[in-house]
């Protein structure tokens, strides 16, 4: 850090401290906000998330589709064949940039003769993209996706259309459970570079307050829920 | 942006005169509003998330330092940096300077009010950076020369035809000469000419709604995906954000969350909320190679400890202005600054002083509309009379009304004299008649009847003497 910057730094940490009238936090005040840092307290509970797990599944599709995606229920066997299906009766292109992820890998590909994939980063030119979900909030049919070498995020955000594989075990009540997946899996206080909670189809109200789909993200966002 | 605050009376009269306003301030009235009551509705927990928010707010603000300290040091250790600016002019330096160390000739910009606080475009612009709005809203404005009118839905106050003008004038050039009815249409226009923008920018700029000082992440709440595209195309991302948005950790964020969406919009969820920490890891197939942070104070650290503190709990969802009948009518480029509505008139003249923005916090009717919706539960109507005693102090006030208001406390502070008098002024304005219980003209009133009526006295006197009759 230079000493402009040291300076600068220091003129509004202190100009903080003086307005507050106190020095730097320390003794037991510091000890009480970082025990809330290391344990952080939840908010009041939403207790329309508050459901078993198939109720959980339920709600969730049924947000997703209120909030304009659309969502098939399949079984594991039957994804690449519903990816098909759906672009067919959609009329969309077969040509697809998939995420090279293992979830996906799992799934048998090659029986569907008419897919053309490409697996890696989306690119301008993508019409229709395949990735998985970390995770499903049921609370409002929000999806969340986490950054990685087997999850690009320009798949989320660069094609007209996003399909999502998602299994019924990751859909979870609320962004809290989301937290507490995300510590699990990346470790307390670290992150993937990016984590996209995604509710529905880009949009956006600017002209005249009327919604339209498809602003800069996908126009339309198409959810497998996979039974486990 | 240069403040024309000082001119709000000018701005307001232009405002009521422009029929597009009106039209479109008429849909904002019912859209907004309605749509927060329905959002709320369904979600029984809602008032008991807004009192968390404040005090999640109330907390982190105590302890500020603290908070931001420890973003910092997240920050740094995931290989991001964090720059402080004590002003605008600060921020505007370090961010040149970082688009310069990259060469950048252009800048995908993700809507931001603190940008607009800093004039940040114009620094750029004399620079030979060009900044792209990419926020839809954003961008028509920035197409037509014009600053925004409210801080989540900047170009409410034109309307579809008027964007169809815009775009045929802007974008005739690059081969769309048809001129556009269907609002579809116009999006998906600018979702073409945008997108060949984001791919060649060299720098992503976003604001931030929040930042998490536990994991050292900003996080963005949009519903297009121009942020993400921003931040995750080129090759360096700087995140903009003042200070007071720290929050400490992701259980806070997602109670803020909760409210922020149904207050703005009233959205169950926002289409895309973002948390971005630190630059592209080794093993990522895309994302920025550097990651910075600019924090500005400017003029915020001042204000904590005073009687106006709680305007920095503010979470920026425009829901005061949404219900405010002074913003409905005569919309947001009249209070002249970068922040319209009751926050606007609160948080104008803390940054750019009240000299320049005493008729802001004047533009309020009271009506407690703003504080009632308010998921943070700032005492918006307090802070603003805090102003306006601010302002009588440093004899800002004109002096018609500081001789007005010493009038009315001497009547009013002897009780004797103030029923004589009103009883006499009732029997005065009874004489022009009480048939429609108001006047639309009075002589020697015509600077209140010029723009709204004045109540005619009602039959059996003031309210007084019928108080006394009623108890005899």
């Amino acid at each position: 850090m230079s000493d402009a910057q040291s300076d600068a730094r220091a003129q509004i940490l202190g100009g903080i401290r003086r307005s507050l009238r106190r020095g730097e936090i320390s003794g037991e005040a510091r000890q009480t906000v970082e025990a809330r840092l290391a344990a952080p307290p939840r908010g009041p509970s939403v207790a329309r998330a508050q459901l078993a797990q198939p109720a959980k599944v339920d709600l969730f599709c049924q947000w997703a589709e209120t909030l304009n995606a659309t969502v098939a229920r399949v079984g594991a066997a039957e994804v690449p064949g519903e990816v098909t299906a759906y672009l067919m009766r959609s009329n969309l292109p077969a040509n697809v940039a998939m995420a090279p992820s293992p979830l996906l890998e799992g799934y048998d590909w090659p029986s569907q003769k008419m897919l053309s994939i490409r697996r890696g980063r989306g690119e301008g030119s993508d019409q229709v993209s395949i990735t998985g979900a970390f995770a499903g909030i049921a609370e409002t049919g929000t999806l969340v996706m986490a950054s990685g070498p087997d999850h690009p995020v320009s798949l989320n955000l660069l094609p007209d259309t996003h399909v999502v594989v998602l299994r019924e075990s990751d859909i979870v009540g609320g962004y809290e459970e989301v937290w507490v997946r995300l510590r699990a899996r990346y470790g307390k206080n670290l992150m993937p570079r990016t984590v996209n909670t995604i509710t529905g189809p880009s949009r956006t109200g600017d002209i005249e307050q009327a919604m339209e789909l498809g602003a800069h993200g996908p126009r339309r966002m198409h959810i497998l829920v996979v039974r486990d | 942006m240069e403040s024309t605050a000082h001119a709000f009376k000018a701005n307001v009269d232009h405002a009521l005169a422009d029929p597009n306003l009106q039209n479109s301030l008429a849909m904002l009235k019912v859209g907004f509003s309605e749509r927060r009551r329905q959002a709320a509705e369904r979600l029984p927990e809602f008032e008991a998330l807004r009192d968390r928010a404040r005090d999640i707010k109330n907390h982190t603000l105590a302890h500020l330092d603290f908070y931001l300290e420890e973003f910092e040091r997240k920050v740094t250790g995931l290989g991001g940096h964090v720059h402080w600016a004590p002003t605008a002019a600060d921020a505007r330096r370090i961010i040149a300077e970082l688009c310069q160390s990259v060469n950048a000739r252009t800048v995908a910009k993700s809507k931001s009010m603190v940008a607009e606080e800093i004039a940040l475009n114009e620094h750029l612009e004399a620079l030979g950076i060009a900044p792209i709005e990419t926020d839809l809203g954003e961008y028509i404005i920035q197409l037509r020369k014009e600053p925004p009118s409210h801080i989540i839905a900047p170009a409410v106050h034109l309307t579809k035809d008027q964007v169809a003008d815009t775009f045929l004038e802007h974008h005739a050039r690059l081969g769309f000469d048809k001129r556009l009815t269907e609002r579809g249409d116009l999006v998906a226009e600018a979702r073409y000419v945008l997108r060949q923008k984001f791919l060649d920018a060299d720098v992503g700029l976003t604001g931030a709604n929040f930042l998490v000082a536990e994991t050292g992440s900003s996080m963005l709440v949009t519903n297009e995906g121009n942020a993400d595209l921003s931040n995750t195309l080129p090759k360096m991302h700087i995140v903009l954000a003042s200070i007071e948005k720290v929050i400490p950790t992701l259980e806070d964020a997602a109670v803020l969350l909760r409210v922020l969406a149904r207050s703005a919009t009233g959205q169950e969820s926002s289409a895309y909320t973002t948390l971005n920490t630190g630059p592209k890891k080794p093993e990522d197939l895309d994302g920025p190679e550097q990651y910075h942070v600019v924090l500005l104070d400017n003029g915020r650290s001042a204000v904590l400890g005073t009687e106006m503190q709680d305007i920095l709990r503010c979470i920026r969802c425009g829901a005061c202005m949404n219900h405010c009948p002074v913003y409905g009518a005569v919309g947001g480029h009249a209070y002249g600054w970068v922040y319209p509505g009751p926050m606007g008139a609160v948080l104008t003249p803390q940054l750019v002083g009240v000299e320049e923005a005493s008729n802001l916090p004047n533009a309020s009717t009271f009506c407690g509309r703003c504080e009632s919706v308010c998921p943070v539960r700032i005492p918006l109507p307090k802070l603003m009379r805090h102003w306006r005693e601010r302002e009588f102090e440093k004899h800002l006030t004109p002096r018609a009304v500081r001789q007005g208001l010493a009038m009315w406390s001497f009547v009013a502070r002897r009780p004797a004299l103030y029923r004589r008098l009103t009883a006499m002024a009732n029997r005065v304005l009874a004489l022009f008649g009480r048939a429609d219980g108001r006047y639309q003209s009075l002589p020697l009133a015509s600077g209140w009847t010029r723009f709204r009526d004045f109540p005619a006295p009602q039959p059996g006197g003031t309210f007084h003497a019928r108080w006394a009759k009623r108890k005899a």
